[in-house]
């Protein structure tokens, strides 16, 4: 397995590129952006990574993720926990929630993974439950009441707080895709695909699927812990409801879906078109029916665009736009 | 804090409650364990029977037992267009692994959402006769919001057996996802009985639903609640067999019973979840699987 692409690929420069004018909008204040547009960006950015990390286990796999907010707020909450325990700072909250999640994966994974993959799915929705519970029994992180969690007002050399959020959200998104594009593009991306096409068909062919089924639910736990972890310092106050709301999960598997399951650019379209009209509608419309429209564009794209965008894309342009 | 009386009536709690989790769980019994459909919104089609209940008796006084056996073929038509639906789309192309499920988890959703919309965040409950008594016989009581939820499951339970076990179309149900070719050589069509199959399971939801808020007050999101102690119970069933329901649902009860009365009912929910892993992780053919 070679490292692909050291010399200067489009996908690189690209990263790059996004990653400059981050720091040109958040430190140098170019443009003099609006700092809602960071407080909504952040949102967005959020859903990239958990787009992208939901789609490594369901869309290369096929195995449907339904626990998504269950990760997010176990990498929230473990932050929450360094917090309590010495203030620790943001640069260690995210490798540890990063750490926790993929051993929950992990954990998750080995006791379900050996059977059909809908188990799968049904343990991890009811994984979402179990962890709340105990999230709400457990008083040291503020149980049911929720927890408070003091941030600086600024970050330098990023101004407001939130700018420096986003900027490290922007880093986590950058992340997470190459992650996602670099199992992809590997010989473990296609031991993926193979699983998801035949699993039986795979395993004859002497693809270790339990190995990389594992090794699928880990990465993807890390980048949904890694995902949730500086969100206690987004809201600055974290209770139980609000941390496994039920909408992330539903993103989570409606971003991929609608934006295309197959690549990595898939969840990356799909969470920055989903998650800026959510954005705007909460804004501008009811958040209620904000929610509904995520449920009903979800149901129509798995019925009517199984490929999502990236596919319908694919099939305009005549499979010539291999974005790889 | 241990008292004998205090047993007792954590486990006729627990029965009582049981077996109304297996007359919730036996919609996904045939779904999911006979045909092999995995509908997670399942729980989400029990609330709204509760909120059909809770409208019909709000607004006309009707009988929320009555209002769910009337709306039972409602929902029968509601279950059949849904399975042609989700035939077309996924089942007939082989997609329903990935595609069908979070077509069902989008069905949930919109559900939970349009219910908060008409309904709001409240907790709804149902006025009745039998609501709010009790038979004591010296420390042990037997609520009846909680007993006549109980018979009638029991009594649903029973119609929907026979009808598996004693005809032709209950047990072309049963056989479908086994071997369908079979069942063609059979003159039966395969989509037309899984249509029946699914159109029954999510018939009984409109009845288990009107049990559900007889028993306790109901708010749209306490579907995905359930969904722990339906699956727990399926899987627990041993996928697919009707009497072993009522013996995971009667265990479930049990063990959720005693687990609010001598630990705490904040650490209920945590009672099916490790029922469904254990019984993933340890038997997952169920107790009464083939």
């Amino acid at each position: 397995m070679k490292w692909p692409a050291v010399k200067l690929s489009p996908f690189w420069l690209c990263a790059a590129v996004i990653a400059l004018l981050g720091i040109a909008v958040t430190i140098f204040d170019l443009f003099n952006i609006n700092t809602f547009i960071f407080f909504a960006g952040y949102v967005v950015l959020q859903y990239v990574v958990l787009a992208t990390a939901w789609n490594i286990m369901g869309g290369y796999m096929g195995y449907v993720n339904f626990g998504t907010a269950g990760f997010f707020a176990v990498g929230a909450y473990a932050s929450v926990v360094l917090y309590n325990l010495f203030q620790a700072p943001l640069a260690l909250m995210i490798p540890f929630a990063g750490v926790v999640c993929a051993l929950l994966g992990l954990a998750m994974g080995y006791l379900t993974l050996r059977l059909r993959g809908v188990f799968f799915a049904i343990a991890t929705l009811a994984m979402a439950i179990v962890l709340e519970t105990l999230i709400i029994n457990w008083e040291f992180v503020g149980g049911a009441t929720g927890a408070y969690i003091l941030r600086s007002r600024e970050q330098a050399p990023f101004g407001d707080y939130i700018e420096f959020l986003f900027f490290v959200m922007l880093l986590l998104a950058i992340f997470a895709v190459s992650v996602a594009r670099w199992l992809e593009l590997s010989r473990t991306g296609r031991g993926f695909v193979a699983i998801r096409d035949d699993e039986i068909a795979a395993e004859c062919a002497g693809v270790p699927t339990l190995r990389l089924k594992l090794i699928a639910t880990t990465v993807s736990g890390f980048l949904m812990g890694v995902a949730g972890a500086p969100f206690a310092l987004y809201v600055s106050f974290i209770e139980p409801s609000s941390a496994f709301n039920l909408i992330y999960a539903v993103n989570a598997i409606a971003m991929p879906m609608i934006g295309g399951a197959t690549t990595w650019l898939g969840p990356v379209i799909g969470a920055l078109l989903l998650g800026t009209v959510q954005q705007v509608a909460t804004v501008t419309i009811s958040s209620e029916l904000n929610l509904l429209i995520v449920g009903v564009v979800l149901v129509f794209f798995v019925i009517v665009a199984p490929e999502g965008i990236v596919g319908l894309l694919k099939k305009w342009f005549g499979g010539r736009r291999d974005d790889r | 804090m241990f008292t004998v009386d205090l047993l007792f009536n954590a486990l006729i709690a627990g029965v009582l409650l049981g077996g109304f989790y297996a007359a919730v769980s036996l919609g996904l019994t045939v779904s999911f364990g006979q045909l092999n459909i995995v509908n997670i919104a399942h729980p989400a089609f029990v609330i709204l029977g509760s909120y059909i209940a809770y409208m019909c008796n709000s607004l006309w006084g009707l009988d929320p037992i009555l209002t769910g056996i009337i709306f039972i073929p409602v929902f029968f038509l509601i279950g059949a267009g849904a399975y042609r639906l989700y035939y077309e789309s996924f089942e007939r192309k082989d997609d329903e692994a990935l595609r069908g499920l979070a077509f069902f988890f989008g069905v949930m959703f919109i559900i939970e959402v349009a219910l908060i919309m008409v309904y709001g965040v409240d907790f709804r409950t149902v006025q009745a006769s039998y609501i709010g008594q009790s038979w004591k016989a010296g420390g042990i009581g037997v609520p009846t919001r909680m007993f006549v939820p109980f018979c009638v499951a029991i009594a649903m339970f029973s119609a929907v057996y026979l009808y598996m076990s004693r005809t032709f179309n209950g047990r072309a149900i049963k056989a479908v996802a086994q071997d369908r070719l079979a069942l063609q050589l059979m003159g039966a069509d395969p989509v037309k009985i899984k249509q029946l199959g699914f159109g029954i399971s999510i018939g009984t939801a409109a009845l288990a639903g009107a049990l559900l808020i007889i028993i306790i007050p109901v708010e749209p999101s306490v579907g995905r609640l359930y969904i722990g102690q339906v699956f727990a119970i399926a899987v627990l069933a041993g996928l697919g067999s009707i009497p072993g329901t009522l013996v995971a649902g009667l265990i479930l009860g049990i063990a959720e019973s005693l687990v609010s009365t001598f630990f705490g009912p904040s650490w209920a929910p945590a009672v099916a979840f490790g029922i469904l892993l254990a019984a993933l992780a340890f038997r997952p053919q169920g107790l009464f699987g083939r």
